[in-house]
Parts: C-alpha cells; sequence; structure tokens
C-alpha cells in the first residue's frame, strides 16, 4: 500500500533535509505557493481530511471559519502534545520525518494567512525537540521556512514550544492557555480559536498527523487522498498498536481498516498465545471494547455506532489474564491526576471515581460503591467544560458497565 | 539565579510576540539548571518578567516537570500508566524504590536520587518506560535499571 505518514521512515537519514527533498519533499509546498491561498484551503477542503488529534473535525472547515479579514495576526498552532495514554503515534512522525509536518505545517500557515507558527511538543519528549529543532534550522537556512519562503514574499516562522508535563495542555484551548505562560486550564467556548485563540488572536491548532497528511493532499490532489480509507474518514491513520501483542508498533494503514486485522494480522496477535480479552481502542479515553467487538473497521463512524471513538487510534490490547478493576484504577488515577480543577463535576467527579475504584479493587467496595460509580459517571457527562470530563466518565463507566462481574467478584 | 541564567532569561521574554509565553520556557531553564524552582527564583523570575508573582508561583506550581521541592540529582520517573504497569511498570517502582530505600517523593540521603511516578511518556509501544532526568528509556527491564543507577553511581563517587 502507498503509504501517506510514513513513506519516509524506513529511508537511512530519512530526518534531513537532502533525503526529504530526493524524495519530493517540499514539492507541495512549491505548488501550493503558486495557487491562490483559497484554493489551498478548497483542495483541504475537498479532501475531507479531518482531525488526527482525537475530535476528528475536518480541517479546511476549521480553516474556513477564520474571519476573512487577514490583516490581524493569525497564528497556526501544532499540538504535538500527544498525552492520551496509549498514543505514540506523532512522536514518529516528528523523530523519523520531521520535514513531512514542517512542510505541511508550512502549506497550512500559507492557506490561512498565518506568519507566527507554534509547534507545541510535551516535555518528555527533549530528544524529539531538538530533532525538529535542527529540521527547522536546516528548512529556514534552505529558504523553506522563515521569512520570505522560496522567495515568494511570504513569512512562517515556527517555534518550538515544550510543555511541562500536562496531559490537559492537548486541549487546544489549554494549550493555548499553557502558551501564554499560564496553568493549562481549557477555555470556555466560544469563542473559539479560530475568533480568539493565542493572545486574542485567530489561531488554528492541528495535530501532528492532520498537518502531515497535507502534502500529500497537495501534490497527489484530494481524490488520490479520497481513495484511501472510507467517506466521511478520508486517508490513512497511523495505528499505534501497544499492550499484549507480539509486536507493538506504530502501523500506518486506511481509516476503516479492520481491528480483528490490526491486532491478529499486522501486530502479530496476543503475546504468549493467549486470549484476548478486550480492547480500547483510541487511547485511554476510549471506551473499552470486549473480546467479541473488535470485528469492527477503524473509523470516526464505525467506532461510534460501537459505542466507543477513534480518538488517536492508539490501540491498547489487553489479554485474558488483564484484571478490568486494575485498568479502571489506572485510567481513574490518570484523569483525577490530570483534571484541571476548574469544574467541579471533573475535579470532585474523578477524585470520587480514584477514591471508589480503589476501594472496590482492595476489596473493601460494596455493591453500593460500583452504583455509586455508575451514578457519578452519569453526573460528569455533559456538565464539564472540556471534554475531559465525559472522557473520564466514559472511559471508566464503560468498563464498569461492560465488565461488571469482575468488579462485583471483588465486593462480594 | 546565576547571571547567566538571568540573561538567558531576558534573552527569551525577546524571542516571543508576548513577554508572558517566556514564563514556561525559563521556568523550564531554572528546573533544567537546579533541579527544582526555589522561591527566591519564582520571586526574581517575576520581577525580571515583570508578571505578579502569583501568576509565576500558579504556573509552575500546574505542571509535572516542575518541582517546588529539591529534587535528587537524578530524578527517576518510573511511568505507572496502564501499558507500563501491565507489563511490570508495577514491579519496577517497588525495585527501585528498595534499592535506593526510598519512597515515591523522597530524596536519598546522598542528594544523588529522587523517585517518582509518572502518567504516561508516550512511549506505550515500548513499554515500560521510565524517565531520568530529561532522558527517556524504554523497554526497560529490572537489569537494565540496575546497570542505569549502577552507572550512575560510579560517575557520580
Ligand atoms: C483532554 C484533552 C486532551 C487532548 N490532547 C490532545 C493531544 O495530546 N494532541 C492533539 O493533537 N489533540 C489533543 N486534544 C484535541 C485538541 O483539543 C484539538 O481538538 C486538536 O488538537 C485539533 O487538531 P486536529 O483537528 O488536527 O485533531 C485533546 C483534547 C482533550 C479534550
Ligand atoms: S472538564 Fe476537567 S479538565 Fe476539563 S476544564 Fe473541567 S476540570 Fe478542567
Ligand atoms: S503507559 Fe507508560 S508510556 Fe504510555
Amino acid at each position: 500500500m502507498e503509504k501517506i505518514l510514513s513513506r519516509n521512515i524506513n529511508v537511512p537519514d530519512s530526518q534531513s533535509l537532502d533525503v526529504y527533498i530526493k524524495r519530493g519533499g517540499y514539492d507541495a509546498l512549491k505548488k501550493a505557493l503558486s495557487l491562490p491561498s483559497e484554493k489551498v484551503i478548497s483542495i483541504v477542503a475537498e479532501s475531507g481530511l479531518r482531525g488526527r488529534g482525537g475530535a476528528g473535525f475536518p480541517a479546511g472547515m476549521k480553516w474556513k471559519l477564520l474571519p476573512a479579514d487577514r490583516t490581524a495576526a493569525r497564528y497556526l498552532i501544532c499540538n504535538a502534545d500527544e498525552g492520551e495514554p496509549g498514543t505514540f503515534k506523532d512522536r514518529q512522525i516528528i523523530e523519523l520525518d520531521p520535514h513531512l509536518l514542517i512542510e505541511g505545517m508550512t502549506i497550512a500557515a500559507y492557506a490561512i494567512g498565518a506568519c507566527r507558527g507554534f509547534i507545541y511538543i510535551r516535555g518528555e519528549y527533549d530528544w524529539i525537540a531538538r530533532v525538529l529543532v535542527r529540521a527547522l534550522r536546516e528548512a529556514e537556512d534552505k529558504g523553506f521556512s522563515g521569512v520570505d519562503i522560496l522567495n515568494s514574499g511570504h513569512q512562517f516562522c515556527i517555534d518550538v514550544f515544550r510543555g511541562a508535563g500536562s496531559y490537559i495542555c492537548g486541549e487546544e484551548t489549554a494549550l493555548i492557555e499553557s502558551l501564554e505562560g499560564k496553568a493549562g486550564r481549557p477555555r470556555l467556548k466560544p469563542p473559539f480559536p479560530a475568533a480568539f485563540g493565542l493572545y486574542g488572536q485567530p489561531t488554528v491548532v492541528q495535530n501532528v498527523a492532520t498537518l502531515a497528511s497535507i502534502p500529500f493532499i497537495i501534490n497527489m490532489g484530494p481524490d488520490v487522498f479520497k481513495s484511501f480509507g472510507k467517506p466521511r474518514s478520508y486517508g490513512t491513520m497511523l495505528f499505534g498498536i501497544c499492550g499484549h501483542v507480539n509486536k507493538s508498533g506504530v502501523y500506518e494503514y486506511p481509516m476503516g481498516t479492520s481491528l480483528k486485522k490490526l491486532i491478529y494480522e499486522v501486530a502479530g496477535g496476543i503475546k504468549d498465545n493467549k486470549k484476548l480479552k478486550a480492547v480500547i481502542p483510541g487511547g485511554l479515553s476510549a471506551p473499552i471494547l470486549k473480546a467479541d467487538e473488535i470485528d469492527i473497521e477503524m473509523d470516526f463512524d464505525s467506532l461510534i455506532a460501537a459505542g466507543s471513538i477513534l480518538g488517536t487510534g492508539g490501540i491498547i490490547v489487553l489479554d485474558e489474564d488483564v484484571s478490568i478493576p486494575f485498568v479502571a484504577q489506572k485510567a481513574a488515577r490518570f484523569f483525577a491526576h490530570e483534571s484541571c480543577g476548574q469544574c467541579t463535576p471533573c475535579r470532585e467527579g474523578t477524585s470520587m471515581l480514584k477514591l471508589l475504584i480503589d476501594r472496590i479493587a482492595a476489596a473493601e467496595g460494596s455493591l453500593a460503591d460500583i452504583e455509586q460509580v455508575l451514578r457519578l459517571c452519569r453526573y460528569i457527562k455533559g456538565s464539564t467544560l472540556c471534554a475531559m470530563g465525559d472522557a473520564a466518565a466514559f472511559s471508566v463507566g464503560t468498563m464498569v458497565k461492560k465488565f461488571r462481574e469482575e468488579f462485583e467478584a471483588l465486593v462480594k | 539565579m546565576d547571571n547567566k541564567a538571568k540573561r538567558h532569561i531576558i534573552k527569551l521574554v525577546s524571542r516571543f510576540p508576548s513577554k508572558e509565553s517566556a514564563l514556561l520556557p525559563a521556568l523550564a531553564l531554572l528546573q533544567k539548571k537546579y533541579g527544582y524552582i526555589a522561591e527566591d527564583d519564582l520571586v526574581e523570575l517575576s520581577e525580571i518578567m515583570n508578571l505578579p508573582e502569583a501568576r509565576v508561583f500558579s504556573t509552575a506550581s500546574f505542571y509535572s516537570m516542575l518541582s517546588l521541592k529539591k529534587t535528587g540529582r537524578y530524578h527517576i520517573q518510573v511511568c505507572m500508566n496502564v501499558v507500563c504497569s501491565l507489563l511490570n511498570g508495577a514491579s519496577l517502582l517497588s525495585y527501585i524504590s528498595e534499592k535506593l530505600g526510598i519512597r515515591e517523593g523522597e530524596v536519598t540521603p546522598d542528594g544523588l536520587f529522587s523517585l517518582a511516578s509518572v502518567e504516561c511518556l508516550g512511549s506505550c509501544g515500548y513499554a515500560p518506560a521510565i524517565q531520568i532526568n530529561m532522558e527517556h528509556y524504554e523497554n526497560i527491564s529490572i537489569e537494565k535499571v540496575d546497570g542505569l543507577i549502577e552507572a550512575i553511581k560510579k560517575k557520580e563517587r
């Protein structure tokens, strides 16, 4: 299969600008710069590209939400915070093909009229940030980035900005707050970043893999992009498969690829020939699937129909020996730890969830505690400022609902 | 903080469209240089950047990679999220804890090591993972951890 996001990664020295250019790199940027910026937006819109950061919002549509007046400063931010447990796809792009991201980002910046951009990368990815800084310097030296890109008169300067260990800073408005030197607390929306973003200016935030898909779309045209995947979920996804599989790693497949195939063929099946118990299909926030629910296509709509989400495409595989209450404990602990604390249902709810699940897992709970967990999840849902409250409630609540017998066995 | 750090921070401030954006990089710089952020440095930083102390403190206390308490010169963080703990991260933490004779949140008497658990490090495909200061170690085992700790001890002896 032709690759969109991982075509260069096995080539020696794939990070270097020379290798990237030899393999056709920055041709898409040249092409984009020869088109009117509105045309670039319409090509991306036509491709149906949706965000790869978790929410799946159509990129072209997001760009069209920007105010028509282009005179005020506007910003493009690449979200490389990658904090969702089970997710390790963006780092592959940055580590092994940084110019693909820089090219995609520079095209997007041209399309939306941004002169200044930031790549917000999680602080723990220090060595990857260094790869990126080096690549940016190379790109600037050769005129692919910076003040006068390829003598076109267009300017786009990118800064690498390191986070400092906070999951919630992956949420786009918390990320903006963090870039403004504040604690990462999501903003009330509307206004959306398109109208009021970084420093109050129009801003677009886009995931690494979303931006890295753009050079292909410009080079090959939206129709070729749409020949991958399926309606409403075009293109490919970098699936990160981890946990109890023989060959964990990042694999690029078209949207809509069977989850069963990804686990049993691509990732080599379950470790030690054990049986599968469950799969968390899109990062820890995605509601868990039971072993008999994995005959499913990995695209936005199919997963929603199955009561879960595609999320980040980070697939956590759990074998028959895994205790789901243990997993729920880890999830509850994570969400309680990462809640920014500004909405009561999320702040109090996640710490109550943690307390209750810890008690149940320690075999000190009661049936009433299980009911209380489910009730709490219902209260949290829909009553918080950002999607994290919902994520906590769906993630933990689904584990309890689908594996209730395991929780009950611990309290009886 | 010393003059070099101060100069570096002043330079950082000029790099961004708005000075406040330099706050997190400045805090990270202090963290990296001293292993933690002392209260005096927070006050000094608020003066250099002309930001309210409360603002500087609120940011400094929010992020898990910034520490307001002195940590060991080698701060070991063990990932305890789902994938790592299923693939043996849990016993790694207790092993290291026993080996160094400290619990989570403590520093060894010689000030060399401190220990903490962290949430997902983005290494789930290469689990279990730990981080020592800014270095990331993946597919880690008890043997490898032993090697790392011994190498540090030898270097610092
Ligand atoms: C709690 C939370 C954490 C998030 N973390 C990330 C992240 O680490 N990386 C990311 O790209 N998007 C993350 N998002 C989604 C962003 O808010 C935003 O939708 C995304 O960056 C937009 O880019 P995209 O449309 O290209 O996906 C997170 C959202 C929430 C609610
Ligand atoms: S839902 Fe949670 S993380 Fe999101 S804003 Fe509210 S308290 Fe913060
Ligand atoms: S769970 Fe440990 S690195 Fe993700």
